[in-house]
């Protein structure tokens, strides 16, 4: 929430366009999907596999050094695959025109402990619904975190920066509370609300299948190498987690990206609805592969303005996109992972400490933000 | 402990290595057409027929049951990226030995499914299959004299049936608009010059559409021949007419291939097949506020098209995507985002 609005300069009209040139570009995509698109998820789905089994292979074997650092090399990034490329991306429906059962949004489910139905409803509904406004995304800081100047500061942000390195490295926990509505629903009458008990066991049943099966069972199955083993699962978690944590934390976090107040969106036209996505995400710049491992989440700002596009095709999209942020005087905030990564995480330091008020507010911004 | 016991606990433990995917997902991989899979099948040749119909040779996965000579099977294919399925005549006889099953394709115009196998399907692709299903079939005692009825592509299961079992006394009528048209000719006339079928070949082009009441003259004795009959609609109304008015509905067996073409209108009766509920939508109203008004609970979330919340299974009629005006007609599997797609014509939603 700058002083400064940097999407005051465009007039209503010009806002409509906006809208119509980017839902043209949006058709374009839908009416040319075809076989090549379905080829390509389905060769990265079974890719992944591939990878996934043979790391695990090896890895009966990682009381030998090598084959520890193969093995754990190679889980790490199937994890990756697994939860960026494919599962949040399936699960956003890109691939449901498809039509198979099988790699459908409705049936997928994804190795990490947050049921695939309750990060569904987090993250498509609440996230990408309400994207950056304050109160209303608990993405922006996980409900944990001071992510604006216009935000109150308590002395528990202090912590900000410790909070933040815990929830890298345990991202999927902090995923499934979150998703729980953990923080929220731990005071004595919501806990006993059966709909919230119902989706806490969900969450127990399934971060019990994945501890079975990465800390007990392919342990177990390696027999001399079960320590080895276990240590290489524990890596390739922690690998896949922070590297996940950091990707997330470009898209919406770095400097130079807009947060919204509550008000803003009351009565929102389709073409202010986009220009809050454009405004309120940001993008990694980098090689094919880069893109590839962030499940093209690197393409933020395309994939927050068209959500259920297939993702192998947001690299086509960006150079339309980018011509449009150019076309409307508009910050395409983007850059190479380290920067980015640097950015958001100075920004999570910066705001753990108290600041002095943005000097230009209104009274019914600052009343929002008590509400928030 | 059984062996059928050990097997499902040793199942169980793989169920546990792989999870949240399933054994099967990996086996998959390399072995889609295994006992135990989801029934597929591989195309291994495609061979023209007519100019426009050809015929698909088939490996069934090893859960093929086989099938009864008449029978028809759905198949899923894949077409530019898209599952669609479709029900086709299985065309080879019941015991050949290679394990093979064969349909036969015609192109129908604009028809999507189609034009791809008989046009573009390459032996090697995976398809998906369903069990062969149908109550078009012979009888387990012979009858000893046997009519066929047929036109156009009508003559596929029919050929499933010539192919798998001789009678001592058959007689055929077939139509089609000219010679190179006919399906099969060559085996046909192959059939007749082994004195194994008696064939009247009609050709509608020139002879004009078969009027039934020629088949007083065509065959004589028809009314005692048990009789099988495909084809258009207007023929085999023609024929149950018929065979009623002469007293002998029950000689005559009719398959009738289902239409598939939908069309799409502007808005239409919605019916919400689980409540029971029946109300008219017009054209621009997404079909969540059309339940929502008649008091459907619906799932629901961005209510914009972005969150996927609100797929709901469409299991008739056509609904008409307002942000693209795409059309989307209901098939089994097919679910639609209910906050953006608007009746086109009449439809029924699963809710
Ligand atoms: S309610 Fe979100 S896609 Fe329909």
């Amino acid at each position: 929430m700058t002083a400064i609005d940097p999407t005051a300069h465009l007039t209503a009209e010009q806002i409509e366009e906006l809208g119509r040139e980017l839902d043209a570009i949006r058709d374009e995509v839908i009416s040319s999907r075809g076989e090549k698109d379905a080829a390509y998820i389905r060769k990265v789905i079974s890719a992944q596999r591939k990878l996934e089994l043979v790391s695990r292979g090896i890895l009966l074997f990682s009381i030998f050094p090598p084959a520890w650092l193969i093995g754990t090399a190679g889980l790490s990034v199937a994890k990756i695959m697994d939860n960026m490329e494919i599962g949040h991306n399936i699960l956003h429906g890109q691939w449901d025109w498809m039509r198979d059962p099988k790699i459908h949004s409705t049936t997928w489910d994804w190795d990490h402990v947050s049921p695939a139905e309750q990060w569904k409803h987090s993250h498509n509904e609440l996230h990408h619904t309400y994207t950056n406004v304050i109160g209303k995304d608990n993405d922006l800081g996980y409900g944990i975190m001071r992510v604006d100047e216009d935000q109150r500061w308590h002395p528990f942000h202090l912590g900000q920066p410790l909070w933040n390195f815990i929830n890298a490295c345990f991202f999927e926990y902090g995923i499934a509370a979150y998703d729980l509505e953990l923080g929220k629903n731990l005071d004595k009458r919501r806990r006993k609300d059966p709909e919230f008990r119902a989706r806490a066991r969900a969450v127990g049943r399934k971060i019990r299948k994945q501890v079975l099966k990465d800390y007990v069972i392919h342990p177990l199955l390696s027999g001399p190498s079960f320590l080895t083993t276990l240590a290489a699962t524990f890596t390739a978690n922690l690998v896949r987690n922070i590297w996940s944590h950091s990707v997330i934390m470009c898209g919406h976090f770095p400097e130079g990206v807009q947060v919204f107040e509550r008000r803003s969106i009351k009565g929102e036209t389709r073409g202010q609805w986009y220009l809050r996505q454009m405004m309120g995400s940001a993008n990694i710049s980098g090689s094919k592969a880069m893109h590839f491992m962030t499940g093209n989440l690197s393409h933020q700002i395309e994939h927050h303005l068209f959500p259920d596009l297939p993702s192998n095709r947001y690299a086509e999209v960006a150079v339309k996109v980018r011509a449009l942020f150019e076309k409307y005087e508009l910050k395409y905030v983007t850059g190479p992972l380290p920067k980015q990564v640097y950015s958001a995480w100075h920004k999570v330091l910066r705001l753990s400490l108290p600041n002095r008020k943005p000097k230009v507010t209104t009274p019914d911004r600052e009343q929002e933000l008590v509400a928030a | 402990m059984t062996s059928a016991a050990l097997r499902s606990r040793a199942w169980k433990l793989l169920e546990m290595l792989t999870t949240p995917l399933l054994p099967s997902d990996y086996l998959d991989l390399v072995s889609p057409l295994r006992a135990g899979a989801d029934l597929r099948g591989r195309i291994e040749d495609v061979h023209p027929e007519t100019g426009d119909a050809a015929t698909i040779v088939i490996r069934p996965g090893r859960g093929w049951r086989g099938h009864t000579a008449g029978q028809y099977v759905r198949i899923g294919v894949d077409v530019d990226g898209v599952r669609l399925w479709r029900a086709y005549s299985v065309t080879s006889p019941t015991d050949r030995r290679d394990g093979r099953i064969t349909i036969t394709v015609k192109a129908i115009p604009d028809g999507k499914v189609s034009n791809h196998l008989v046009r573009r399907a390459k032996p090697g692709t995976l398809i998906q299959l369903d069990q062969a299903t149908g109550d078009f079939v012979l009888p387990e005692a012979k009858p000893a004299k046997v009519l066929y009825l047929t036109a156009g592509s009508g003559i596929t299961p029919v050929m499933g049936m010539l192919r798998d079992i001789e009678f001592d006394d058959v007689v055929m009528v077939h139509s089609a608009p000219q010679p190179h048209d006919v399906i099969f000719r060559k085996d046909l006339h192959d059939l007749v010059v082994d004195k194994k079928l008696r064939l009247t070949e009609l050709h509608t082009d020139t002879d004009g559409m078969l009027d039934i009441a020629r088949i007083n003259e065509l065959v004589p004795d028809w009314a005692e021949r048990e009789t099988w009959a495909c084809g258009p609609a207007g023929l085999l109304d023609a024929a149950e007419e018929h065979w009623t008015e002469h007293g002998v509905p029950e000689r005559l067996h009719t398959e009738r291939f289902r239409p598939s073409i939908v069309v799409a209108g502007d808005g239409g009766k919605v019916t919400f097949g689980t409540t029971g509920k029946t109300v008219d939508a017009d054209g621009a109203t997404p079909l969540l506020d059309v339940g929502e008004e008649a008091g459907v609970l619906m799932p629901s979330g961005c209510r914009m098209g972005i969150c996927f919340g609100c797929v709901t299974p469409l299991t008739a009629g056509a609904v008409r995507d307002l942000r693209t005006g795409e059309i989307t007609e209901a098939e089994p599997g097919v679910l639609i985002q209910t906050c953006v797609s608007a009746a086109a014509g009449p439809c029924d939603i699963e809710r």
